[in-house]
């Protein structure tokens, strides 16, 4: 963002494949401290699983992640839970434990990586729960919840240690409009006022347009843009003859929720009369 | 000439292709199981270091109410299964026993007889059985569906380790679970097996003696260490099973996880009975 600030993490040529496909291709990208990072992209594009690599939980196949400044792909299980300590995930199906408490899943962290006292925590975990709306809810089992606030209990367990970075998988999909707006004004105010960073997979493009000071465009594993969040906003505005790229017109459907478009054209001509013989002949053998 | 020849060339191949399969999926299957024991045996690697580490340093102790709640949940359910069996067992043995021993003209050796298998053999063996069922199918099922919830990549995201988060509780509560079940199992079987004699006319205060005879303490403490190998064999199978199935292998992976625990642990408890029978007799334990 600002120059000079040298980034909190830094992606370079990330490549990953899952048996014969490719699901992560160079994947380059940086993110400085005190922004959000959004990232955008069509279902199955890889957002989830850049998302793992970053908090180590896939190795990758190349490339090289870096994270306050210590590469991570490298390190071993006792040096990466150092790092892991000092951000927090969101998970896309939220991931409660679920034979935990909602308070307990708060306090869990809390109990096993600090010396507070079990009142110290109490306090703590209720704070936490009332930032996203789920105090009264503290000692329903998780399988009692609905799927919005499986989500929000888990925000309130990530940001349980005060993380320095943040990230989340679709933090507001399946949440209503006030509630998915809550959470954005959270990430917001979690960013202003502690100096949080965050990385944001969403398909919500008015609160991807809110929150991020910087948006990512993923397309089958690559990047297809990168920018400041004007960019994506010009963009989204701009008429499609004045587009020179291939690319620009792809993110600009995207941005819109266009039915017609590069992206459905690229669907619908991807040989299916061929594909559909392929299949006959593949019964056939 | 050209043409018988390869004619009975492909008759060799087909009488060898079955054989030939056959070698194949025999060689298969053994480098599966070699590498599913190496992984285990990291798995147990990793859980004694977590449990040394635990019994030492304060800041990573085994939590005392995750350990109870698993030994509640192994144990407690199993106890009705684990006396209606050995009362069971301890009946049918006498009963089966007593004509012979009539025969003989000793009809209080069942004492001996019930004693020696019981404590020796029945007790632990059929508690390792029941909890098998009871303890390795569940806790296969509950760890195969963290992992597809996505539970145990969140407690590694929270810098939590799933081993000594999960595996070191469950498999203390499978070990002492199994050898305190053992002892109940012991002393139901000798009652059951005295109660029974009584009725076919034994003198109990010589059917006691007897059987305070027959138990050596050596019966007693071979009994418990195979129980609780037993304990360990089961929770370990589980556990493994449990954390390799995949995301996105989904319910029929934690469905198949499930049944293979109690396969695996099956095989496993009659293979270890084998082996420590061998070592105890080879050895001379019980001259
Ligand atoms: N563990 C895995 N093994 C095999 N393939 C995988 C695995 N994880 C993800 N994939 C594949 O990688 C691709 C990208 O998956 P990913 O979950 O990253 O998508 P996504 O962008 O998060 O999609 P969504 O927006 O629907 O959550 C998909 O095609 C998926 O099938
Ligand atoms: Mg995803």
């Amino acid at each position: 963002m600002e120059a000079g600030k040298s980034p909190i993490i830094e992606v370079r040529r990330l490549t990953k494949s899952f048996g014969t496909q490719r699901v992560l291709e160079a994947i380059s990208l940086d993110v400085y401290p005190g922004e959000v990072m959004v990232v955008i992209g069509g279902s199955g594009c890889g957002k989830s699983t850049l998302l793992r690599h970053l908090i180590g939980s896939l190795p990758p196949d190349q490339g090289s992640i870096k994270m306050f400044g210590a590469e991570i792909t490298t390190m071993s299980e006792a040096e990466i839970n150092k790092i892991r300590k000092r951000f927090g995930v969101v998970f896309q199906s939220g991931a409660l434990f679920n034979s935990l408490s909602v308070g307990e899943n708060v306090a869990l962290p809390l109990r096993e990586h600090t010396q507070l006292d079990a009142s110290t925590i109490e306090t703590m975990v209720k704070i936490k729960l009332e930032l996203v709306g789920l105090r009264q809810h503290l000692d329903k089992m998780p399988a009692m919840l609905s799927g919005g606030m499986k989500k929000r209990a888990g925000l309130a367990r990530a940001i349980a240690l005060d993380p320095q970075i943040l990230f989340y998988d679709e933090p507001t999909s399946g949440l209503d409009p006030v509630t998915a707006a809550e959470i954005d004004q959270l990430i917001v105010d979690l960013t202003r006022k502690l100096n949080v960073t965050s990385m944001v997979v969403t398909h919500q493009m008015d609160s991807a347009f809110t929150i991020a000071h910087r948006m990512c465009m993923l397309d089958s594993g690559r990047i297809l843009k990168i920018g400041p969040r004007q960019e994506f906003e010009s963009l989204r505005g701009s008429n499609p003859d004045q587009l020179h790229g291939e690319q620009d017109r792809l993110v600009r459907q995207f941005l819109r929720g266009d039915a017609q478009g590069p992206i459905t054209e690229r669907r619908t001509a991807g040989g299916y009369e061929d594909d559909l013989l392929k299949i006959s002949l593949r019964h056939d053998v | 000439m050209r043409q018988s020849d390869s004619a009975s060339d492909w008759e060799i191949k087909t009488a060898i292709r079955p054989i030939a399969a056959l070698g194949r999926f025999t060689l298969g299957a053994g480098r599966r199981a070699f590498s599913m024991l190496g992984r285990m045996s990291l798995l147990f690697g990793e859980a004694l270091c977590c449990t040394a580490k635990g019994l030492i340093v304060p800041a990573q102790r085994i939590r005392r109410d995750a350990l109870m709640a698993q030994m509640v949940r192994v144990g407690v359910r199993a106890v009705p299964i684990v006396i209606l069996a050995q009362m069971a067992i301890g009946m049918i043995l006498t009963l089966q026993m007593f004509p012979k021993l009539d025969e003989f003209g000793q009809p209080e050796q069942l004492a001996t007889i019930n004693a020696i298998a019981g404590f020796r053999e029945l007790g632990p063996f059929l508690t390792a059985l029941v909890l098998c069922g009871f303890a390795g199918a569940s806790i296969a099922a509950e760890l195969g569906t963290m992992v597809t919830a996505e539970e145990i990549e969140a407690l590694q995201a929270s810098a939590l380790n799933p081993v000594r988060f999960l595996v070191v509780p469950r498999l203390l509560a499978t070990v002492i679970m199994t050898t305190m079940l053992t002892v109940i199992a012991d002393v139901v079987m000798i009652a059951s097996g005295m109660l029974t004699a009584v009725k076919l006319g034994i003198d109990s205060d010589i059917y006691f003696q007897l059987t305070l005879e027959a138990v050596d303490i050596m019966s007693f403490a071979t009994g418990l260490i195979k129980a609780a190998v037993f304990g360990l064999l089961i929770g370990l199978i589980a556990c493994f099973l449990g954390l390799s199935v995949k995301p996105w292998q989904g319910s029929q992976g934690v469905g198949r996880a499930t049944t293979n625990a109690v396969v695996y642990g099956i095989v496993a408890i009659i293979v270890a009975d084998a082996v420590f029978t061998l070592i105890f007799y080879s050895y001379g334990l019980f001259d």
